[in-house]
This record gives structure tokens, C-alpha cells and sequence, in this order.
């Protein structure tokens, strides 16, 4: 990936992420195919596309967790990866090992780690740090439970929390509000609403377009590529979304409109990045 | 006799003083990786670096150099070299380490098969002689599992991060990949000090066992790696004796006193053991 270089459309104190002819491919397939976005900062945005349309590949491109094939991205004002510290990443829940042994303070602690440095032990600021984060998620009562313990939403909730402590500059929400219930959803939006408003930018993939129209304010509808990028009132937009899910939307007598299509499914599973994690199941 | 000559009968023997020494060290440091093997699913690759390591002391024994040398090498190079199959590999991961680990093993025991000489220390490496222990490689043993341990605790938050949620960790900055590698030679390492004691084809229980016995038990990563440490102590003590008591392979001997400790735990577990699951039925309404 070649460092991108400064445009003169898109300044570094405004643009959140700025992408530039993307490709990302794993092996033969392609994921996001000639993409060209830019997310301003301050966004709360929400993308959306149906399976397999590049959601969580976008995401862990400007995470800097995959390598385009061609094209330039520039996050917070660097090449992918630069900003790291101020960026928090949190990845679709049914990736991560619920059996594992760690408390909701602990995951919660992950978030100070790359703050921390190598060798040292938590400070009373990253206490402090983690201590707020799980207020602010309504999880500080559960701190010492493992995590395997706690319902879908609860789990939402501490991965949010791990990425609050962090402070960072850019949420990167990989599914943050799917399968929980009404009230965990209305809560953990409230809370992106706050870090939006202090000035942080939230980039959250969805499944659910009740839940973007609702609660987001700028949407990209993607499908490979961007079919178009805005205000969320872009989701009133029927030829919008038929050209984003293709032969999915179902349009009903009465006006609404449905889309059929199989939710839980991470989009870009075989060979995205490999870690050794397999084996335990 | 009284219990306490039964205990001090033993030790007594300087071997017997050397072998508890190093059964306990390499019991320490088997612990501490092996909660990272366990909780990464890792066995396998725990098991085909220790037999991949075998090759390498032929080879030393061959050329004449120290044979801790030779095994440190092929263990720690396939490691690593596992470690890149699994990032680039295009062939299912177990399956390229299965053929890996197998042919490397096959080589050193075509090389093994192909000397005349007298070569019971190759042997002992095999199945371990933690009995022939010299106090020279007590030190070895102690400064190599020293390093081992010291580069686990200095980057103890960060490994167990990338263990966790690898894309969260590298999304925010950490050298997850380099972690990775750095993990796979610190595992390498490990099964080289501990070929001597229990030997290539039982290293792997040291490894896997005490953690997997501890995940049982406990519900946090530090408290699973202290409590490792002591199934790991206790079995190499106990082992020791009832090696000495019953004339038994002293390798052996270990990891079977692990395994029993093992198997109580995973009746006695709060989380998943047979008693919690009659509990969990008898509450049911």
C-alpha cells in the first residue's frame, strides 16, 4: 500500500477516513471492488449492503487490518495503521471466543493496553478509564464476571467498553447492535450519540436498516462497490436499496419495504487475515 | 520407615536432587506457554515442534555439537516456519503441519537409524531421562526457561490481547503478527528444555496438560496460569517419587501424575464438571 498523499479536497482536521479506488481481494474474490469514499469527521455513520456486499471488509480496511490490492486510503491523516491508538475496532460478536478466560474488566483493560506500553502495569488513570467506560455501558456491576457468562447484549456492551477506554478518535462497529434487545440497542446508540457529539466518528456496519434510518445519521449503501453515500434519509430511497440488495427487496403493496436476506453472516470469512485461533470450538 | 525417610530417602541421591530441580523448572515454564497454547488451540503445533526438533539433536550429536543447540534450532525454525504456513499457506493449515512435522520426524529417525555408535543419549531425548540430568543442564534449562519467562511477563498484556480478539489488538496498534511469532519461538524454546525431562513424544502433555486442567477450574487468565503452575510443581514432586517408588520412566511418570490431576479436575470443576452438572439438573425445575 503506497502512503497516500495530501488532496486538496479533503483535509486532514475534516476527513475521518478517505478511500480511493479500493480493491480488496481475498484470493480470487473480490470484496470491494474500485470503492471511492470519504466519511467526514463527526460522521455516524452506518453501512449497509446485503451479505457478502463488503461491510466488515471496509471496516478492517480502514482498521488497516487488510491490504488493498490497489488503491490509497488515508485514516485519521495517515496511511491505515499510523493512527492506530486512536482508533477502536471491535469485531462482529460471533468471532470471538466466548469461552475464553477473561472477565468484563479484563476486556475492558484491553483498551488501555497499547496506551499502557510493553512491560508496565495498568495506572489508576487506566483504572479510571476502564472504571468509566463500564459505567457508561451500564457494566460496571458485572466487572468481575467472565464474559462467557453474560447475555448477547451484555457482550456488546463490554466490547464497547473496551473500545470507550481507549478514547479513541474512530469507532470502527463491526454488527455493534445486532441480536440484542430493544433496550441495549437504544442504550449503546445513545452512547455513540455522545462520542459523535464530543467529536469522535463512528463507523458501524448494520444488518438492520430500521436501526440505521433511526439512529444513524449518514449512511453508505454497499454492495462490492458504494451505490451511494449521505444522509440516512437515503434509505427512503427504493431504487436506492434495490440496487444495493438486488433481487431482495421486496416492495409491498402498501409502500413498505422488505429485504430478504439472512442476517449473522460475516461476509468475508475464508482467508481474510489468518491467525492461528483455530482448534478450539 | 516413617513417611518423612520415605520423602528424604530419595533425595539423598545427587541425581535425584538434580532431577527434582529440573522437573520442577521445566514444570514452571511448561505451565506459563502451555496457558497460551491451550487457550490458542496450539496442541497440535506444540506436538509437531517437538517432534520436529529430533532431526536437529541427530544432527548435533552428528556434527559434535551440543545437542541443546541442534534441537533449538529445528524447533524454533519450524515453528516459525508453521507460523508462515499459517499466514500464507494455501493448503489447510493441519494438514501442512502434519506433513511437515511428520517428515521432518521421519528424517531424524533415518539419521538416528543410520548410526552404528552407542547412542543412548539420543535415546533419552526421545523419552526423557530427567535422571541423567547434569548440573550443567540445570543451568541451561534455567536460563533459557529464565528468558522464556521474563519476554511472557513483560509482554504479558499485550499476548494476552492478541490471543483474545487478534483484530482488535492489531486494529489498535499491536505487532500481532511479530506477537505471533515471537509466541511460536518462545513455545520452541520451551519444548527444547523439556525434551531432556520428559522427551520429544511426551513434551506435549507437559504443555497442554496443567492449563488445560487449570481452564477448567478457574475463570481468569492469571488465575489459570498460577494455578498451572502448581499442577505442574506438584506433578513433577510426585512424579519424581513414584518414579524412584515404583521403578518407573520418570517422563512418564510426570505426565501421568498430570493426568490424574487432570481427571479430578474435570469431575470436581464448578464449571463444567460432573458435580456442577448434577447441580445444574437438580435445580432445574
Amino acid at each position: 500500500m503506497t502512503l497516500a498523499t495530501q488532496d486538496a479536497g479533503t483535509s486532514v482536521e475534516t476527513t475521518a477516513a478517505t478511500l480511493r479506488d479500493v480493491t480488496v481481494a481475498y484470493g480470487a474474490r473480490v470484496a470491494l471492488d474500485h470503492v471511492d469514499l470519504t466519511i467526514p469527521r463527526g460522521s455516524l455513520m452506518a453501512v449497509i449492503g446485503p451479505n457478502g456486499a463488503g461491510k466488515s471488509t471496509l471496516l478492517k480496511a480502514i482498521a488497516g487490518l487488510v491490504e488493498p490490492v490497489s488503491g490509497t486510503l488515508q485514516v485519521l491523516g495517515g496511511p491505515p495503521g499510523r493512527e492506530a491508538r486512536h482508533l477502536a475496532y471491535v469485531p462482529q460478536a460471533e468471532l470471538v471466543d466466548w469461552s475464553f478466560p477473561v472477565t468484563v474488566g479484563d476486556i475492558a483493560m484491553m483498551g488501555r493496553v497499547p496506551l499502557i506500553g510493553i512491560g508496565r502495569s495498568p495506572t489508576a488513570e487506566d483504572r479510571a478509564a476502564v472504571r468509566e467506560a463500564l459505567a457508561t455501558v451500564g457494566m460496571v456491576e458485572h466487572e468481575r464476571r467472565q464474559i462467557g457468562a453474560l447475555s448477547g447484549g451484555q457482550r456488546r456492551r463490554v466490547f464497547l467498553a473496551r473500545a470507550l477506554a481507549a478514547h479513541p478518535d474512530l469507532f470502527l462497529l463491526d454488527e455493534p447492535v445486532t441480536g440484542v434487545d430493544a433496550t441495549t440497542e437504544e442504550d449503546l446508540m445513545r452512547v455513540l450519540e455522545a462520542q459523535v457529539e464530543g467529536g469522535s466518528t463512528v463507523i458501524a456496519s448494520t444488518h438492520d436498516l430500521a436501526a440505521a434510518a433511526h439512529h444513524f445519521h449518514q449512511v453508505t449503501l454497499i454492495n462490492g462497490r458504494v451505490v451511494a453515500t449521505g444522509p440516512s434519509s437515503l434509505l427512503m430511497d427504493r431504487d436506492l436499496l434495490r440496487e444495493t440488495y438486488g433481487g431482495h427487496v421486496v416492495v409491498l403493496p402498501e409502500g413498505d419495504t422488505t429485504i430478504i436476506d439472512d442476517a449473522h453472516h460475516h461476509d468475508d470469512a475464508p482467508a481474510g487475515e489468518r491467525h492461528f485461533h483455530e482448534g478450539r470450538g | 520407615m516413617s513417611l518423612l525417610d520415605l520423602l528424604l530417602d530419595p533425595m539423598r541421591l545427587g541425581f535425584m536432587q538434580r532431577g527434582l530441580v529440573a522437573a520442577v523448572l521445566v514444570g514452571i515454564v511448561c505451565a506459563v506457554v502451555g496457558a497460551f497454547v491451550v487457550l490458542r488451540g496450539l496442541a497440535f503445533i506444540g506436538d509437531a515442534v517437538s517432534h520436529a526438533a529430533f532431526p536437529g539433536l541427530v544432527i548435533a550429536f552428528l556434527l559434535g555439537i551440543p545437542l541443546y543447540i541442534g534441537g533449538a534450532v529445528a524447533a524454533v525454525a519450524t515453528a516459525l516456519a508453521i507460523g508462515w504456513v499459517a499466514r500464507h499457506g494455501r493448503l489447510r493449515f493441519d494438514t501442512a503441519v502434519g506433513v511437515l512435522f511428520a517428515g521432518m520426524f521421519a528424517f531424524g529417525i533415518a539419521l538416528f537409524s543410520s548410526i552404528d555408535d552407542y547412542v543412548a543419549d539420543l535415546f533419552s531425548y526421545l523419552l526423557g531421562n530427567v535422571l541423567g540430568i547434569t548440573t550443567q543442564d540445570i543451568v541451561q534449562v534455567a536460563v533459557l526457561g529464565g528468558i522464556v519467562l521474563c519476554v511472557v511477563f513483560l509482554l504479558r498484556k499485550e499476548f494476552l490481547y492478541a490471543s483474545f480478539d487478534p483484530s482488535g489488538a492489531a486494529a489498535s496498534g499491536l505487532p500481532v503478527h511479530w506477537l505471533d511469532y515471537l509466541l511460536l519461538g518462545l513455545i520452541g524454546i520451551t519444548i527444547v528444555v523439556s525434551i531432556q525431562t520428559v522427551g520429544i513424544i511426551l513434551v506435549v502433555a507437559m504443555l497442554v496438560t496443567p492449563a488445560a486442567t487449570a481452564e477448567l477450574l478457574v475463570d481468569r487468565f492469571w488465575d489459570l496460569v498460577r494455578v498451572a503452575i502448581a499442577v505442574a510443581v506438584v506433578a513433577a514432586v510426585v512424579g519424581l517419587y513414584v518414579s524412584y517408588y515404583l521403578s518407573i520412566a520418570s517422563g512418564a511418570s510426570i505426565v501421568l501424575v498430570e493426568t490424574i490431576c487432570f481427571a479430578i479436575a474435570l469431575v470436581l470443576s464448578p464449571k463444567s464438571g460432573w458435580f456442577a452438572r448434577r447441580r445444574e439438573v437438580a435445580a432445574r425445575p
